[in-house]
């Protein structure tokens, strides 16, 4: 069976990158899979969760916002975050969520405001896509 | 005339400075070799944001974004990226005397990273926008948000030119300020990472471009990656100042180092020559009254 690649980078680091069967991501659209030799297509990543299937394997990522672009044979992703399941400390995840939300409720600049609720989406993110792995 | 005692002191507190400026320049390496890690990994992005931006380029000149709208300069936003702390040579002084030449004064605001930045602002009471901090790992969200509000002044008109002041990583030895253009985008670039990468040239992935589909409409997806490029620019030149700010640091304290062995090797050898004129005088002192006894 034909498969695609599947490349995530990340200003931090390249998340993930590999030769998977099916991606299915949250694009600025509404979700959409993604199989190998897919249209050419560009479009903005949504936070959320990225499936990916290799074989038996699930792969799920939690991800920030960002761009998708596929070619042929390439799914690339630029996004600011991407965390593997596996990777997601939920408690942690929790915690980070609280500590932006008690911010949110003071009293913030413009500038404070904007990189808090980036933090706490990207809290959300993560746990959702953990309660949802682990279940 | 110092005692011996007063220079036994002298030497233990000089030797105790330089164990601390000999830790601060280890310290000072460490984080330099990992904020020049930390550019070398935005590589993929940079490649793959590259990428894009070719398919992106000739489109988006074909509809004014906003962030390229060129108008008359009447005020002026400069982003200055300076160190928090200070023992660092004279970075920041260099890097605060190409403010005094940049700045036309009303027609001036500055936006700072870093606490020196904001503290020389106010000092010299010159008109400061808004104040940033970022860690000795900048984070691409630090830099998000600094380079979100200079794009929000320049979209509401509040300026209508952005720079970016910081110290470019010239060597480990030599650091220089530089003043790049941030806003308006004149022509769209290829982004790089790295410290001191070559420049790139814009490629494709190799795909014919008009075959491309976009969801929801290009216009939205090549806008809202311009804006993104803007973002990640600023990330790149946060580490840049950061590793700037390190290697700046880990000299100064070699020199501080080096200044305090010699004070050292010198206080010994004036110690040493008193110890013995004492001891000179001592045996004097004895044999001469052994005479008057005798």
């Amino acid at each position: 069976m034909a498969t695609i690649k599947l490349e995530i980078v990340t200003p931090e680091a390249k998340a993930y990158s590999d030769d998977v069967d099916v991606v299915t991501l949250t694009g600025i659209d509404g979700e959409m899979g993604i199989y190998p030799q897919h249209m050419p297509l560009m479009t903005q990543l949504v936070a959320g969760e990225i499936h990916a299937r290799k074989g038996a394997e699930n792969i799920f990522l939690a991800v920030g916002d960002g761009f998708v672009q596929v070619t042929g044979e390439k799914i690339s992703i630029l996004t600011d975050m991407a965390v593997r399941a596996e990777n997601i400390d939920e408690a942690k995840a929790e915690e980070a969520r609280q500590r932006a939300e008690a911010r949110l409720a003071g009293k913030l600049s413009d500038e404070e405001l904007a990189s808090v609720s980036a933090s706490l989406a990207h809290s959300l993110v993560q746990i959702k896509v953990k309660r949802r792995t682990t279940k | 005339m110092p005692s011996t005692r007063d220079i036994r002191r002298r030497i233990k507190s000089v030797k105790n400075t330089a164990q601390i400026t000999k830790a601060m320049q280890m310290v000072a390496a460490a984080k330099m070799r990992k904020a020049q890690q930390a550019a070398l990994v935005g590589r993929p992005y940079a490649d793959l944001m590259n990428a894009m931006l070719a398919e992106a380029g000739p489109r988006i000149a074909s509809f004014e974004h906003p962030l390229m709208q060129n108008r008359e300069v009447k005020k002026r936003a400069i982003i200055v990226v300076s160190s928090d702390r200070g023992l660092c040579g004279g970075l920041n002084g260099n890097l605060f005397r190409e403010i005094g030449k940049l700045d036309k004064g009303n027609t001036t605001v500055f936006i700072t990273a870093g606490r020196k930045a904001s503290q020389f602002i106010a000092r010299t009471k010159r008109q400061l926008a808004a104040e940033f901090t970022y860690k000795d790992t900048p984070t691409f969200g630090e830099a998000r948000a600094i380079s979100k509000f200079a794009q929000d002044l320049f979209l509401k008109n509040e300026a209508d030119a952005v720079d970016i002041l910081y110290t470019k990583f010239v060597s480990t030895l030599v650091q220089q300020p530089k003043t790049v253009p941030f806003l308006p985008v004149g022509k769209i670039q290829a982004v790089t990472a790295g410290v001191n990468a070559p420049e790139q040239e814009l490629k494709s992935a190799g795909v014919r471009t008009d075959t491309f589909e976009f969801e929801s409409d290009e216009e939205t997806v090549l806008g809202e990656l311009l804006p993104h490029s803007l973002n990640f620019q600023m990330h790149q030149i946060l580490l840049e100042a950061k590793a700037s700010e390190q290697s700046a640091r880990m000299v100064a304290m070699k020199n501080a180092t080096d200044n305090a062995k010699q004070l050292i090797k010198d206080l010994t050898l004036e110690y040493n020559k008193l110890r013995q004129a004492n001891i000179t005088k001592e045996l004097l002192e004895i044999t001469t009254a052994q005479m008057a006894v005798g």
